[in-house]
């Protein structure tokens, strides 16, 4: 399986809401709050353990037609995400 | 000032991001190194449900984001469920703070049900013997162990908390071996914090350096061996031995706000010791408290702070430091946190740390009711 078939899944421990106060998307966990930017809020909500990186970048190309071919800047997110444990791959 | 004025620290003011429901001082338990307060003021006084939903309510349209249910035991309250659902529907994070004592599946299930995040259980040693001899309570480590094993089953984020002292610190390879059979998310291993119970028992609790050396060190190296798997660790020293305080809350009235079992709304959950009057929920609104309250602005900023702090470049830091163990050891609020090694009062630290080679005093365990003060020699 190549890395683009991958689908990648919100670890449980993780909520991702919007937070009026911050002015920004949150990720919540046990006592704690990461705030995101709007790039990295933007990949999040496509992530619903349905979709591959292959077809989160296809529908941010049509969501954002401007900012060009995002394939690197999606694996680069994801790559940081799974570092923090924020995201895993199913299989 | 006129009255309306805010002044220019509560004007700048942001959000409190941390909400610390203390649902009841209550506790199955008798740890010595309990932080709560050593009077525990009077059951008849604590907020009821309809109070506590007005509570969540307004700290959330504040901006409050993270909601913890302690106490004391918070599973004592029966309508635990009601308040884990409000919250929950509000867009908190919800996180219940428990013994794991009175904790059953069929509650585990009722508040997931309800909406509940994230369980944290605390434990006092790696085993039995050990565990239950802190705790002050038999079959205590037994209940603990599967209830934790309970919550992981039922899908729950789970952090486990150890309070670190001498009694168990030589338990550390133990203890993360225990977190790794638990599957445990975060395990805190955090030395007491010297408050309340745990103050009064600061010489029996305070571990050396020697012995908190080793426990990092054993913690460390674990940690390298598990390569990204299994819970993560965090190992807190006492500031005892530290040449800097510890940042007291992220600063005073700026992120956490505790309110006690009976409406007390404090900047952090020991402060109710200082001499300041703080606000009651019962007679005022959590916006009204937290940009408002005198004793909320009373810490902010860094023009009530006297020397070395006023004119040290560390004071965005640290803040000067923890001001009740400022209180607690000199008497004054105001001071630099002895813990500083600035502080003129830095000696009472290294009193402190000599003391706890030879403690005098017994040792007092955590009760409800101050006639039955039990003395147990662990
Ligand atoms: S520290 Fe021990 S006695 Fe104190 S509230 Fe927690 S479990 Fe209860
Ligand atoms: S003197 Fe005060 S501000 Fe400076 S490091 Fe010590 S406690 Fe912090």
């Amino acid at each position: 399986m190549s890395e683009q078939t991958m689908i990648p899944i919100l670890n449980s421990m993780f909520r991702f809401q919007y937070e009026p106060a911050q002015n920004c998307h949150v990720l919540l966990f046990p006592e704690g709050m990461v705030k995101l930017n709007d790039s990295a809020s933007e990949i999040i909500k496509l992530i619903d353990g349905n979709s591959s990186v292959e077809q989160i970048v296809k529908l941010l190309a049509a969501k954002f037609p401007e900012a060009g071919d995002l394939t690197d800047d999606v694996a680069g997110f994801l790559i940081t995400a799974v570092e923090k444990k924020w995201v895993h791959y199913g299989s | 000032m006129a009255v309306n004025q805010l002044s220019e620290t509560q004007q700048k003011v942001g959000p409190p991001l941390w909400l610390l429901a203390e649902l009841t001082y209550d506790c199955p338990l008798h740890c010595p190194y309990c932080s709560n307060p050593t009077e525990l003021g009077d059951k008849k006084h604590e907020l009821s449900t309809k109070q506590w939903l007005k509570v969540l309510t307004e700290a959330r349209a504040m901006g409050a984001v993270q909601l913890g249910f302690s106490g004391g035991e918070p599973l004592l309250r029966k309508d635990l469920e009601i308040m884990v659902k409000h919250g929950r529907e509000l867009g908190f994070y919800t996180n219940l703070i428990t013994s794991g004592i009175g904790l059953t599946e069929k509650r585990i299930a009722k508040l997931k049900k309800a909406g509940l995040d994230h369980i944290q259980i605390s434990f006092q040693g790696a085993d039995p013997e050990v565990n239950d001899a802190i705790a002050g309570r038999g079959n205590a480590y037994q209940q603990k162990f599967k209830m934790a094993q309970a919550v992981k089953a039922q899908g729950y984020p789970m952090v486990l908390n150890f309070v670190i002292s001498k009694q168990n610190i030589n338990q550390m390879a133990d203890i993360l071996r225990l977190s790794c059979e638990l599957e445990a998310d975060y395990v805190e291993l955090a030395t007491a914090q010297y408050y309340g119970w745990a103050y009064h028992n600061r010489d029996h609790l305070l571990p050396s350096q020697e012995e908190l050396v080793e426990a990092e060190r054993i913690v460390n190296e674990f940690r390298q061996q598990q390569q990204g798997k299994g819970p993560q660790f965090i190992f807190v020293t006492p500031d005892y031995y530290e040449e800097r305080p510890k940042t007291c809350m992220n600063g005073w009235g700026s992120t956490f706000l505790t309110v006690t079992p009976d409406g007390s709304a404090l900047p952090c959950h020991s402060a109710k010791m200082l001499p300041l009057k703080f606000p009651n929920v019962k007679d005022k609104s959590i916006d009204d408290i937290w940009r408002k309250d005198f004793s909320f602005d009373y810490f902010r900023g860094d023009s009530w702070m006297p020397q070395p702090c006023q004119s040290c470049d560390e004071k965005e830091k640290d803040f000067g430091g923890c001001r009740c163990q400022a209180f607690m050891l000199t008497g004054d609020m105001h001071k630099t946190d002895p813990v500083c090694s600035k502080s003129p009062d830095h000696h009472l630290i290294e009193q402190a740390i000599t003391n706890a080679k030879t403690p005098s005093a017994p040792l007092i365990m955590r009760v409800n009711d101050p006639q039955e003060i039990a003395r147990i020699k662990l």
